[in-house]
C-alpha cells in the first residue's frame, strides 16, 4: 500500500489499486470510536444510455434505474442484508447521486466482518421479477414524498431549465411512470456494466488496523472472478453551452414562494486539469458575494427579497456543471431579476486584495473543518477520485491562488445566455 | 473505547464543562441559556436568536459580524433555540479551527471567545432597547418562517400532533413562537427578555476540543466575566397517561399523506426504566431492523419511511410514516399490531440483541461528534442524572425481553394524527 500524507492536518492514509481494478483507500483514525466504510461505483442517475459490457450496440434504460438498483442490492435470496449489519450493531445505508451510487456502513465493532459483508453483498446481485415488483410501491412513496417538497422541486426545476438534453435534468428517483417500466433484466444489464471493480472504490476510515483490513479486502477480491473490463461508453446527448430555458415557473400548493438563479458551465471549464481550481474559485466567489458576510446577500436582505439565508449550490462534474443561488422569498420575480443582475456584474466589480485574503483565510479554516467528519472526508476524497483528481491538492491550490488568477477565471464564468431563473409559486397565482 | 474527560467547574454564574478529545480538527464552544417554557415570553425568546445575529455594538451589522468570523479563519457561528422537554434553550455555538494547524494564528482561542462574549453580552442597543430597524425586520423574518412551516409536511404534521396530544400542557407551546404575539413585540420589551436571558437563565458553557486545560481555562475565565445572577432552574415534566385515544385528521393539497401517532411512555431520561424504553423503541421502530420498517415498508410496501422515536424529557414516543391516502386503515392497523406483538412478548432473540448493539453503536457515534458530546452531557444536566458511559453500555447489555415487555405495556397510544389529501375521502372510521 502507498502511504499518502496530508501534511497540513498531520494525517495520512493508504491507497492501492488491486489487480481487478478496485481502488482501495484506508484512512486509520485511532482517536475516534467508529469506522465508516463506503463502497462506491461511478454510476449515477445520468448514466442512462451506454454500451452494456460485452456488447456493441448502445441501449437506453428507464429513468431512475440507478436508484432503483441501489434499493434492490439489499435484498437477497435469504433475506435482507441490513440484518447482517444489524447483528453486529452496525448501521448500513446507501445513496444515489447524479454520478455515483454508494453503499456504506458505520460500526463500532467487527469492522472487518462488516467490510466483508459490504463487499459481498454489493458484488452478489439478486434480482427477480417478484422482488422488483414489490419495490415499486416503496419507491413510488419516496417519489411522492419529494413531490411535496418545494425545495426539491425548485432544484430539479432549475436543472431542467439549464439542460435540454443532458440526463442530469431527470429526477434521480425517476418518475412514478418510469419506475413501473423497470424490469429485473434491466437491472442486471446496468449492474454488470457499472459494478465492475475497475469502476469502483472502497474507502474505509476510522478505528481499525489498516494492514489487516487491506489483507482482507485483497483476499476477498482475489477469490472472485470478473469479466475483462472493456471501458464503458456513456452517452449524454448533445448539449449547448447556453441554457435551455431562461425562465421556469412551477405552481404547487405552497405558502411561501421560492426562487433559484443558476449559471450553467461551459463545457471547456470542466476539463479535468482545471476542474479543482475552477471549483475552488467558484466556491470562494459565491461565498464572498452571497453568504451572510457577502455584499449581495446584504442587499437582498435589506431590500426584503430573501427570508433568512440563501441556498448556495455548486456542482462541477465531467459532463455538466452549474452554480445556483436560491431562497424563500415573498417577491420571487424581483429576487430572480436582482440576483441575475448581481451575477452579471461580478466581473465588472473586481474584489480587492483585503477581501480576497480574508476569503482565503475563511476557506482554509473550512478545509480543516471538513476533516472533522469521517463521512464527509471519505465522500469528498472519493468524489474527486472519480473525477481523476487528488483532493489533497486543494490545500496547495488555495495557498498559491492569486487575485489575478481569480479575475481571469471570473471573466470566463458568467454570461447572460447561461443564466436560468426558476420559481416555485403558489397555485392560486396560476 | 477512548476516555472522554469531562471536567466540570461550577460557580454562581454558570457551569463550565471542559471536554478534552483528540477527535476533532476544530474546537467547539457552546453557551446554553435555559429556563422553563412560558407561553407569555416564547415568541420573544424565539425572536432573540435572529436579532442577536444582526449586529453588536462593536460589529454593528450582520455583514461586519460575519466578516469578523471570516477573519477568524472561517469560524462557524450560529444561535438557535428550541425545546428541551418543558424548557426553552437558546444555544450559541462557535466552531473554529484548532490553532495548531494555523501557525500564524496564535491568539485564535482568545479571539474567538471574545467574539462570542461580544455577541452574547454586547448586542447592538442603547442599553435599554435593541435597534428598532433590526427588530422590525427580524419580526418579519420570523413571521415568514412561521408561515412556511405548513410547506414542510413532516414538520407540520409533527407540530399538529403535539398540539392535539399535549393541549393544555406546557410542552405544546410552540418553540418558534406565535404570529398573534408579533404586534406586541417592540425593541424595548424584547431587550427586557434578552436581559432576563443573559442575567437570570441557567447557563452552561461547553468547550470541546484538543486543548490543554491549563492554557484554556484561564482564557475562558478571563473573557467570560458576566456578573449575572441566575434565578431559575430547568424543570422536569410530570408524566401523564392518556384516558382515551383521540383521532384527528386534516386535509391539504398534497401527494403523500402523513400518518403520525403519539404515545405516552411515562418514562423520562432520569428514570430507571429509561434504557428499557430505549430498547423497546429500537425493537418497535427506530432502526431498519425494527418491526415498523420490516412490516410497514418491506412486507407491505406501504411507505418509504415508517419509524418511531422517543422524546426523552417529556415521556413521549412518536411514530412517523408517509403513505398513500387510501392506505390509512391498513397502515394504522399494522403499526398498532407491532406494538401489540411486543406487549405479548413476540420478540425474537435476534431483535433484542440487534437492538441492544444498535443503541450502543448509536451512542458511540454520538460522542464522535462535538455537537453530540455537548448534547450527551447537557441531557444529563437537564435530567439531573449523571452517568458513566461504560455503565450505560452495561445497563443496555443487561436488558431482557421481560424488561421490554413491561415497558411496552406501559406505553399507551394517545393521539392519531392524519394529514391527508383534499381530493381523497380519508379514513372512514371518524
Amino acid at each position: 500500500m502507498n502511504k499518502i500524507e496530508i501534511p497540513r492536518i498531520n494525517e495520512s492514509m493508504y491507497h492501492k489499486q488491486l489487480e481487478n481494478g478496485l481502488d482501495v483507500f484506508l484512512y486509520p483514525k485511532p482517536e475516534v470510536e467508529k469506522t465508516f466504510a463506503i463502497f462506491s461505483t461511478k454510476y449515477g442517475s445520468i448514466d442512462q444510455t451506454f454500451t452494456p459490457i460485452g456488447e456493441t450496440e448502445k441501449v437506453s434504460v428507464p429513468d431512475g434505474i440507478a436508484h432503483f438498483l441501489e434499493h434492490k442490492m439489499f435484498e437477497k435470496e435469504d433475506g435482507d442484508v441490513f440484518q447482517h449489519f444489524s447483528e453486529r450493531g452496525a448501521s448500513a445505508n446507501a445513496f444515489t447521486s447524479f454520478t455515483q451510487t454508494a453503499y456504506l456502513f458505520s460500526s463500532t465493532t467487527a469492522e472487518e466482518q462488516n467490510v466483508e459483508t459490504l463487499l459481498n453483498f454489493v458484488q452478489d446481485p439478486y434480482f427477480t421479477e417478484e422482488t422488483v415488483e414489490k419495490e415499486k410501491g416503496i419507491i413510488e412513496q419516496e417519489i411522492k414524498m419529494y413531490d411535496d417538497q418545494a425545495d426539491w422541486r425548485l432544484f430539479f426545476g432549475t436543472i431542467g431549465s439549464l439542460y435540454e438534453n443532458h440526463p442530469v435534468r431527470i429526477d434521480i428517483a425517476g418518475t412514478v411512470d418510469s419506475i413501473y417500466d423497470i424490469t429485473h433484466e434491466d437491472l442486471y444489464t446496468c449492474y454488470h456494466t457499472f459494478y465492475h471493480p475497475s469502476n469502483m472504490s472502497m474507502f474505509v476510515i476510522g478505528n481499525f488496523d489498516h494492514e489487516k483490513m487491506f489483507d482482507l479486502i485483497q483476499q476477498n477480491q482475489n477469490e472472485k472472478n470478473f469479466k475483462e473490463p472493456n471501458g464503458i461508453d456513456r452517452f449524454y446527448g448533445d448539449e449547448a453551452d447556453t441554457v435551455y430555458k431562461s425562465l421556469e415557473k412551477i405552481y404547487m400548493p405552497v405558502q411561501t414562494p421560492k426562487c433559484m438563479v443558476a449559471v450553467k458551465e461551459k463545457a471547456d471549464n470542466l476539463a479535468q486539469d482545471q476542474l479543482l481550481k475552477n471549483d475552488l474559485v467558484r466556491d470562494i466567489l459565491i461565498d464572498l458575494y452571497f453568504s451572510k458576510s457577502g455584499s449581495y446577500y446584504e442587499e437582498l436582505y435589506q431590500e426584503g427579497l430573501v427570508i433568512d439565508k440563501l441556498r448556495l449550490e455548486l456542482y462541477l462534474e465531467e459532463s455538466f456543471g452549474f452554480s445556483a443561488i436560491g431562497g424563500s422569498t415573498t417577491k420571487p420575480q424581483e429576487f430572480g431579476e436582482r440576483v441575475k443582475v448581481m451575477l452579471l456584474k461580478i466581473k465588472d466589480e473586481p474584489i480587492d486584495q483585503t477581501e480576497f485574503d480574508r476569503a482565503k483565510k475563511k476557506k482554509y479554516g473550512e478545509l480543516i473543518r471538513e476533516f472533522n467528519e469521517l463521512e464527509g472526508t471519505a465522500n469528498t476524497i472519493i468524489h474527486y477520485h472519480h473525477l481523476g483528481i487528488d483532493y489533497r491538492e486543494v490545500f496547495e491550490l488555495l495557498e498559491n491562488l492569486t487575485l489575478d488568477e481569480v479575475n481571469q477565471i471570473i471573466d470566463d464564468w458568467i454570461s447572460e445566455d447561461r443564466i436560468s431563473i426558476c420559481m416555485v409559486l403558489p397555485e392560486d397565482e396560476q | 473505547m477512548q476516555k472522554l474527560t469531562h471536567n466540570e467547574y461550577s460557580n454562581d454564574e454558570y457551569n463550565l464543562h471542559l471536554i478534552q478529545t483528540k477527535k476533532f480538527k476544530t474546537n467547539t464552544v457552546a453557551l446554553k441559556f435555559a429556563r422553563p417554557l412560558e407561553r407569555d415570553h416564547i415568541t420573544k425568546r424565539a425572536l432573540l436568536p435572529f436579532v442577536l445575529q444582526k449586529g453588536t455594538n462593536e460589529y454593528p451589522s450582520e455583514k461586519e459580524l460575519r466578516l469578523k468570523l471570516d477573519e477568524l479563519y472561517g469560524a462557524k457561528f450560529s444561535i438557535n433555540s428550541g425545546k428541551k422537554g418543558e424548557n426553552h434553550v437558546i444555544t450559541f455555538v462557535l466552531d473554529f479551527a484548532n490553532e495548531k494547524f494555523i501557525p500564524e494564528a496564535s491568539q485564535l482561542v482568545h479571539d474567538c471567545l471574545s467574539f462570542l462574549y461580544e455577541v452574547a453580552m454586547n448586542p447592538k442597543s442603547n442599553g435599554q432597547a435593541f435597534d428598532e430597524k433590526i427588530v422590525t425586520k427580524e419580526k418579519e423574518t420570523l413571521t415568514n418562517k412561521i408561515k412556511s412551516i405548513v410547506d414542510e409536511k413532516m414538520q407540520y404534521a409533527n407540530m399538529r400532533l403535539i398540539d392535539e396530544m399535549c393541549e393544555g400542557e406546557k410542552y405544546s407551546i410552540h418553540a418558534h413562537g406565535y404570529l398573534e404575539d408579533m404586534d406586541d413585540i417592540n425593541a424595548e420589551n424584547l431587550y427586557g427578555t434578552y436581559q432576563q436571558m443573559v442575567n437570570e437563565d441557567a447557563l452552561d458553557i461547553f468547550f470541546v476540543g484538543d486543548f490543554d486545560e491549563g492554557d484554556v481555562k484561564p482564557v475562558i475565565e478571563d473573557v467570560f466575566q458576566f456578573n449575572r445572577k441566575p434565578n431559575v432552574e430547568v424543570t422536569k415534566s410530570e408524566p401523564k397517561l392518556p384516558d382515551k385515544v383521540e383521532t384527528v385528521s386534516e386535509k391539504q393539497k398534497l401527494q403523500q399523506a402523513k400518518l403520525h401517532l403519539g404515545y405516552r411512555t411515562g418514562i423520562t431520561y432520569g428514570d430507571p426504566e429509561y434504557r428499557s424504553l430505549q430498547v423497546f423503541n429500537g425493537i418497535f421502530g427506530s432502526f431498519p431492523h425494527s418491526k415498523l420498517f420490516l412490516n410497514v415498508r418491506e412486507k407491505h410496501s406501504l411507505a418509504y419511511y415508517a419509524a418511531s422515536r422517543i422524546e426523552s424529557n417529556k415521556g413521549l414516543m412518536l411514530v412517523f410514516s408517509g403513505i398513500a391516502p387510501e392506505k390509512y386503515d391498513q397502515a394504522k392497523e399494522i403499526i398498532m399490531k407491532q406494538h401489540e406483538d411486543i406487549k405479548n412478548g413476540n420478540i425474537t432473540d435476534d431483535e433484542l440483541e440487534q437492538t441492544k448493539k444498535a443503541i450502543t453503536h448509536q451512542l458511540k457515534e454520538t460522542i464522535d461528534r462535538a455537537g453530540g458530546i455537548v448534547e450527551y452531557f447537557y441531557q444529563q444536566i437537564v435530567s439531573g442524572k449523571t452517568e458513566d458511559i461504560e455503565d450505560t453500555f452495561k445497563e443496555i447489555e443487561n436488558k431482557t425481553k421481560d424488561d421490554v415487555i413491561k415497558v411496552a405495556n406501559q406505553v399507551k397510544l394517545d393521539t392519531i394524527y392524519f394529514l391527508t389529501a383534499e381530493d381523497h375521502g380519508g379514513e372512514d372510521n371518524e
